[in-house]
Order: C-alpha cells, then structure tokens, then sequence
C-alpha cells in the first residue's frame, strides 16, 4: 500500500488527537465531574451538626464565646479591623438577610444571633483555598490545617457568613498597656501566629477525646444541641423532627449545618 | 620584586585573621563543645529508639502532624506495638518538658529554628 504525504499526515493528526482525548475520557469515566457538581447528597460517613434553639438562648449571655475563645486561645484585640472570631453575635438581618423584612417581632428584630463556622455541606472556602490548608473531614467539619496556611484570604472572601478571621497581628503580642491579647494561655491547644486565617474547629480536638463542643457543654439554657444527622434516634435529629429550623442563606447552595430555632 | 617579604608578612597577617575564629574556639576550648542533652523522663524509653529518634525525630514529627490534622488518626503504633498518642505537647513534652535543656541544645548548636513553637505553646513557657 502506498501511503502519500496527505493520507500520513491525516492519520497522524487522528492519532494526536486521539492521545489528547484520553485524560477527558479518564476524568469522565471515573466520574470526578459528578462529585465536583453542586448538589452532591449526604456524604456516606458521619455529618457533624448542630441546632442552636434562639427561643432558649439568653440575651445578654457571652458564656459559650467567653468557654470558645479561651480554651482556643483566641486573641481579643479589642478592635474591630483586627477582631478574631471563633464564635459571636450578629443582628437577625445580618444572619438571616434573606429572611428579613421590617415587620419582625421586636424579640427578634433587636436580639443578638449567636453565629459560627456554618461547616457547610459544599464549603465555599475548601473550593478556592490554593493550599488545601482548609478541607472538609469526612465527618462533616471544614477544618484548617495552619501549618499549611498561607494567608492568601481566598476563604474570606469565598466565605458567606464571615465565619473566618486573619490574623493582622501577633495574637502572642501584648498591647499598649502591656497586657498580653489572650488572656490566659491553654497550653493544650497551639496558639496561631501571624498572617494565617483562622475560625471555628467544631472542637476537634475535644471530639477526638469523646467530649461534646465547649458552647454547647457550657451553655446553661442547653440552646445548643450538637450530633450527628446520619444518626436518625440522635437528640439532634429529634429537635430537627420537632422543630421548624432555618439555616443561614440556603439560597447559596453551601449547605450549612448550623440549624436555628426562631 | 623587592617588596616580597612584605607581601609574605602580609598573607600571614591574613591568613592569621581570617582563621581567628577556629583560634579562638580552640584556645577557649569550645571547638570540642557538642551539645549536652538532659533527660529528666522517668520513662524508660522514647517512642521509638534513641539512634532512630535522633536522626528522624524531625519526620516522625511531620508524620504525626499530617496524621491527626488531615486524617484525624491520633493514635501511633511504635515498632515495638506501644500505642503513643501522637501529640506534641501532651506527648513530647510530657517528657521533655525541659525545651531548654533539651531540644534547645541541638537546635541552637545547628543553628535550626523550627517553627513549632510559633504556634504550639511550651508549657512552661509561662514561668520563664
């Protein structure tokens, strides 16, 4: 058989594109695009989560931010620009924007929302984060790993609930008046240091040894109930059974699994 | 090349100047220092050999950090089956609660500064 130039080049030409559609064939194949897609379904080990019930939750109270940030060492810099925040207050319209109008209950309207790291289902953060110093556990909760952290502030940005803070300053610094920013050191759980992003670690460290979260151990009017979803007899999935729950910004898609009680 | 003996004297000076240092190391007799670590444990042994410690105590570090941060596993298994809870302050330190006379040794005689600490608190870094 006599191949001319025009016949070769057509069939090499087949043959380097069939070599370039192999790595899309693979990536479709082993199905990598699906799990990439939005609504992605339960993951199929645990799902961490938990119910914060506004109706029992006090005004006025700090206890669950005053046991949080002290445990983790969390600086208070006394300064807004630089505030570092595990878990704090936000007006109902800044929670829940979306569900807002001018004719909410006076009780609602002016009360203080205790807000948190959502660990959302699809966690906007763990998408843009260059490092992968934040990932989601298979348990559910979007953790940090800060010796991998570069302090770009994608996450910030991604972040809808401004669930993450930067550290401007050396959280181990003293201020003006030569009082150091964290009050009273926890030896057992690291400090952070300078130009890292840091927020709510669903107390992994204390899950590890078998203990709830610290806001919801301390917290008095027992507002916050914390579980596990896929456990369907849990305490968390009856409060959700009896409950009508709403979430911070559903219409995001990032499925938080922070539940309210209004 | 009439100026030789002054070039001569000159290198001398030099080269007398230039290894002042291992001179003076020598003479002060610090050129035999090596570091001198304290072991205040009372246990017996380390988590892994002392030789396999020294040498790797850096990686096993690293390993254990990547362990219980990215796959939540807490629990080390040492090559004689021992069970260690991969921790550096509640492990580590327990022992070598001495930072200064122990790892501070080593690493301020090569002139490392791990990052450790920036983060990680020293539990007696309070009474200093």
């Amino acid at each position: 058989m006599k191949i001319d130039r025009r016949d070769f080049l057509k069939i090499g030409g087949l043959g380097v594109l069939g070599f370039a559609a192999k790595p899309v064939i693979d990536v479709v194949s082993k199905g990598e695009l699906s799990e990439a897609s939005i609504e992605a379904g339960p993951l199929a080990g645990k799902r961490l989560a938990m119910v914060i019930d506004m109706t029992k939750c006090k005004e006025g109270c700090t206890d669950c931010i005053d046991a949080c940030h002290s445990i983790h060492n969390v600086p208070d810099f006394k300064n807004r620009k630089d505030e570092i925040k595990w878990i704090w207050n936000e007006p109902y319209d800044k929670t829940f924007p979306t569900q807002e109008h001018e004719f909410i209950g006076t009780g609602i309207k002016e009360r203080p929302f205790m807000v948190l790291c959502n660990h959302c289902d699809n966690p906007p953060c763990v998408r843009v984060c260059p490092t992968k110093a934040t990932f989601k556990r298979e348990d559910g909760i979007v953790f940090m790993d800060y010796h991998r952290c570069i302090g770009c502030r994608f996450c910030m940005a991604a972040c809808p609930y401004g669930s993450r803070s930067f550290n401007w300053r050396n959280p181990r610094g003293l201020d003006s008046s030569g009082n150091p920013f964290i009050k009273k050191n926890n030896t057992n759980f690291p400090t952070r240091t300078t130009g890292v992003v840091e927020k709510c670690n669903f107390c992994a460290e204390r899950l590890a040894k078998g203990l709830i979260p610290m806001c919801a151990e301390v917290c008095k009017e027992k507002a916050i109930v914390f579980g596990d979803l896929e456990e369907t007899d849990s305490e968390l999935r009856e409060v959700l059974r009896s409950h009508y729950t709403i979430r911070r910004k559903p219409g995001l898609g990032t499925r938080p699994q922070i539940y309210y009680i209004v | 090349m009439s100026s030789s003996a002054k070039v001569i004297a000159g290198l001398i000076i030099f080269l007398c100047l230039i290894t002042f240092p291992v001179w003076y190391n020598v003479v002060g007799g610090k050129a035999s220092y090596t570091p001198e670590l304290k072991i205040i444990s009372e246990e017996k042994s380390c988590v892994e050999s002392k030789e396999f410690m020294r040498i790797e105590h850096m990686q096993l570090l690293d390993d254990w950090r990547n362990s219980v941060v990215r796959k939540n596993n807490r629990t080390y298994i040492a090559h004689n089956g021992k069970e260690h809870n991969m921790s550096l302050t509640d492990t580590c330190l327990k022992c070598h609660s001495n930072k200064t006379e122990f790892c501070d040794q080593c690493h301020n005689y090569l002139e490392v500064t791990p990052t450790c600490w920036n983060c990680h608190i020293v539990p007696e870094e309070n009474k200093l």
